[in-house]
């Protein structure tokens, strides 16, 4: 048959590896300095746009969508053409990809530290920006499409089925966790409340994690994995099954970020079943990945990149060991809010991810520019300098992790509780600066490796693109007689998509269709009463300070949580909850209980310099709240949309709203004046304080009528 | 009232967890079969697509 000349297009790989390296480092960046702030506070500057609060959801969505994501759009532009046989579909759709990405992460940079939030984690941007990313999602979607359509390979290489299914389903996840409804330019209330809007957030969550930080990396593994060690895969059979089960397994256990709260018992149960299955595909992913260096592990001693590509395959089983574990509840009881969490997903981040990336592009980088790594021993010491800061970075974590733990939950001989929550905060410290220095080196070993590559592009002649030719695909195909059935899939891209879909579609469905009928099923409790006027704006700078990143609202039913809070959280609780607020790391105490707790001047003087009532508190200052005026102009709309989304407020209520603002607002002006502080009623802090002593005081209300309890 | 169990309320919601255990070790089984049966030598051949470049 007649060969057909094309080539391979280098720039768009090219860009998409320069963006890996340049937010990976900025994304890091952040993640030292918060984690700086942790163990020095006065690292948050005393201004708006630098707290933790707003800082740390920088830092994860850098890491997640512009390190790992461009690290993933380098992948696809580089594999899926040399695997296909056939350039990208369509050179404009590249570029429109890439630039639209970047401008989306720079927006998103700015947006999160002026405190335009969701507050929903790794899905906190706003609904422009969720916009433009489906927009944008969908660009790269149909060049992906377009470019499998148009290939002069049959069959599609288990690489590109994890990248299908990377997108179809990250497209499905993006598109229900963002149902919110628009009150203003910016500005926005979940869809969902309380209980449900938990469990969409952690279905979303955890298959973030499943679907952008592993399926996508998997592809990344099998195929620059064979290409560095120079053999195929150890088995083919075994990615057939690794694939399958994952993707199916992985949908279902996003419940297991919810043990112990108010979620239903068997949906948690659900989660735990799953998450434990899904030990199997995991470690056969992993296996797949180290088996196929058999009788190679000579050059490993070499390679600097098969050096990267073993930790991180390491570390993906390790992490995909420790999951599981943490899905069990009497483990969970330990690790949630805890700082074993935040090791977990950094040995994930760092170990997999991070190390994957690295392995990838000093692979890639001399490819490109037709010459040699500029230095492999710089390449080496980058990797030991890596691994070296991974460990110092998840060791006082996990040590830090179950000393808190065993604080908190120690009791005198008589019975009360023998430790403050800020005796455990002042034993974290040392911890967290070990961890933020663990981070640093980490860090150091990424510039050394942006230097490494910089140095051997400079010496090389970067290739714009490469030729290829290979004979175009016969119209009418027919398969040998033993053809292997997953072959039909393999020559079929739309039913792998359509597969795909349906495989993480009915895990989605079984966990969702309950979700929507609690609404239904949840008990109102008769005390439970929408938020006033005054308290909905205060709830707003609550979300928009990100609180939620250092302080849960949700008690857990145990003893040590009790004592410590008060009553555990009920579901009824949250019925009016747009968006939940349950968090999910507690660097502070819980807060489900903190209304009425303390006099309003506390919270004053607490918000405005947090030692002053807490000493030793790690939590940063507040002093804009003083400055800025709540915006009573949106009361109306806040009202309007409230009521869509199902609170009841009363006909008309909009009109008179604005009077009960200010009639809330005075009277704990007044009520500051008694205690000789001075602010005006209109000024934030004023409604923050609203809402902080409205907190879980609902079902105090009738105290009698729960009783039962 | 006990908040955790609410959803025993919802008729046959036991079934849910059920359902989702045998589709899935259903699911598996039929991959496991049919890979098990699979051709040798496509396999082989699909296993090589990403090292045909290099020579």
């Amino acid at each position: 048959m007649e060969l057909q000349k094309f080539s391979y297009d280098n720039r768009i790989p090219k860009l998409f590896a320069v963006a890996t390296v340049f937010w990976g480092a900025v994304g890091m960046l952040v993640g030292v300095w918060i984690a700086f702030q942790l163990a020095f506070p006065a690292l948050n500057f005393g201004i708006e746009y630098t707290t933790f609060g707003r800082l740390r959801p920088i830092h994860t969505n850098a890491v997640i969508f512009a390190f790992v994501g461009n690290g993933i759009f380098t992948a696809v532009y580089y594999s899926m053409p040399r695997l296909l046989k056939t350039p990208m579909w369509s050179n404009m759709l590249s570029k429109i990809h890439f630039w639209g990405w970047q401008l989306i992460i720079l927006a998103a940079a700015v947006t999160l530290a002026m405190g335009y939030t969701q507050s929903k984690e790794y899905a906190e941007l706003e609904w422009p920006l969720d916009i433009a990313i489906t927009l944008i999602w969908v660009v790269f979607g149909l060049n992906m499409f377009g470019t499998i359509l148009t290939r002069r390979e049959r069959h599609l290489y288990v690489a590109i089925w994890f990248f299908i299914a990377s997108w179809v389903t990250v497209a499905m996840l993006h598109i229900v966790n963002s149902f919110a409804l628009p009150i203003s330019f910016m500005k926005s209330y979940s869809w969902y409340a309380g209980v449900q809007d938990a469990l969409v957030q952690w279905w979303y969550g955890h298959n973030a994690v499943a679907f952008f930080l592993t399926t996508p990396y998997l592809g990344i593994m099998y195929y620059f994995l064979p290409k560095a060690a120079g053999r195929p895969v150890y088995s083919y059979k075994l990615s057939i099954v690794h694939f399958w089960s994952l993707i199916f397994l992985y949908i279902w256990a996003g419940p297991h970020h919810l043990l112990y709260t108010a979620l239903p018992d068997w949906a948690q149960s659900l989660g735990t079943a799953f998450s434990i299955m899904l030990l199997l595909p995991s470690w056969g992913g992993m296996l797949n990945g180290l088996f196929t260096l058999r009788g190679a592990w000579d050059k490993v001693r070499e390679d600097p990149v098969l050096k990267f590509f073993v930790v991180a395959v390491t570390a993906y089983g390790m992490a995909t060991f420790e999951g599981p574990l943490l899905s069990l509840k009497n483990v969970n009881a330990i690790s949630h809010y805890s700082d074993w969490t935040v090791a977990h997903v950094h040995i994930g981040a760092l170990g997999w991810n991070g190390f994957l990336t690295f392995g990838m592009l000093y692979w890639l980088i001399p490819k490109m520019f037709d010459t040699k790594l500029y230095s492999t021993k710089l390449a080496s010491t980058h990797f030991w300098i890596g691994t070296f800061g991974i460990i110092l970075y998840a060791v006082p974590m996990y040590w830090t992790a179950f000393r808190t733990y065993f604080m908190l939950s120690a009791f005198t001989p008589e019975g009360q509780l023998q430790y403050q929550f800020i005796d455990a905060v002042q034993t974290s410290i040392p911890f967290f600066a070990m961890r933020a220095i663990g981070g640093t080196v980490f860090l150091i070993g990424v510039l050394i490796m942006a230097y490494n590559l910089i140095k051997t592009a400079k010496q090389g002649t970067f290739l714009v693109t490469e030729d290829a030719e290979a004979p175009a695909l016969a119209k009418v195909y027919v398969a040998p007689a033993k053809a292997h059935w997953h072959s039909y899939f393999e020559r079929k891209p739309m039913i792998l998509l359509v597969l795909s879909l349906i495989v993480v579609g009915i895990g989605g469905l079984v966990e969702m269709v309950p979700t929507f009928l609690i609404k239904s099923n949840v008990p109102t409790i008769a005390s439970v009463k929408p938020y006033t006027p005054l308290e909905l704006h205060g709830r707003d700078i609550y979300v928009s300070e990100g609180c939620y990143n250092c302080h849960s609202q949700m008690i857990r039913p145990f003893r040590y949580e009790v004592a410590r809070y008060g009553e555990y959280s009920k579901a009824g609780e949250f019925v009016y909850d747009h968006p939940f607020q349950w968090g999910s790391k507690r660097t502070g105490p819980d807060l489900a209980r903190i209304g009425k707790k303390y006099p309003d001047s506390w919270h004053f003087n607490h918000m405005l310099e947090p030692t002053s009532m807490a000493p030793g508190s790690i939590m940063p200052p507040y002093p804009w709240l003083f400055e800025k005026k709540f915006d009573l102009a949106s009361t109306k709309s806040k009202i309007h949309a409230m009521r869509k989304l199902g609170v009841p407020y009363p006909h008309n209520y909009e009109s008179i709203a604005d009077n009960d603002v200010m009639v809330q607002a005075n009277a704990i002006a007044a009520n500051l004046k008694k205690e000789k502080i001075d602010i005006q009623s209109d000024k934030q802090i004023i409604a923050l304080i609203a809402y902080l002593q409205r907190m879980g005081t609902d079902i105090k209300a009738d105290k009698p009528a729960t009783s039962e309890n | 009232m006990k908040f955790t169990y609410y959803l025993e309320k919802i008729a046959g919601i036991s079934v849910y967890p059920l359902v989702s255990l045998l589709m899935f070790v259903g699911f598996f089984t039929i991959v496991t079969l049919w890979v098990l049966r699979s051709d040798k030598s496509t396999n082989e051949y699909l296993a090589n697509l990403p090292l045909e470049n290099d020579k």
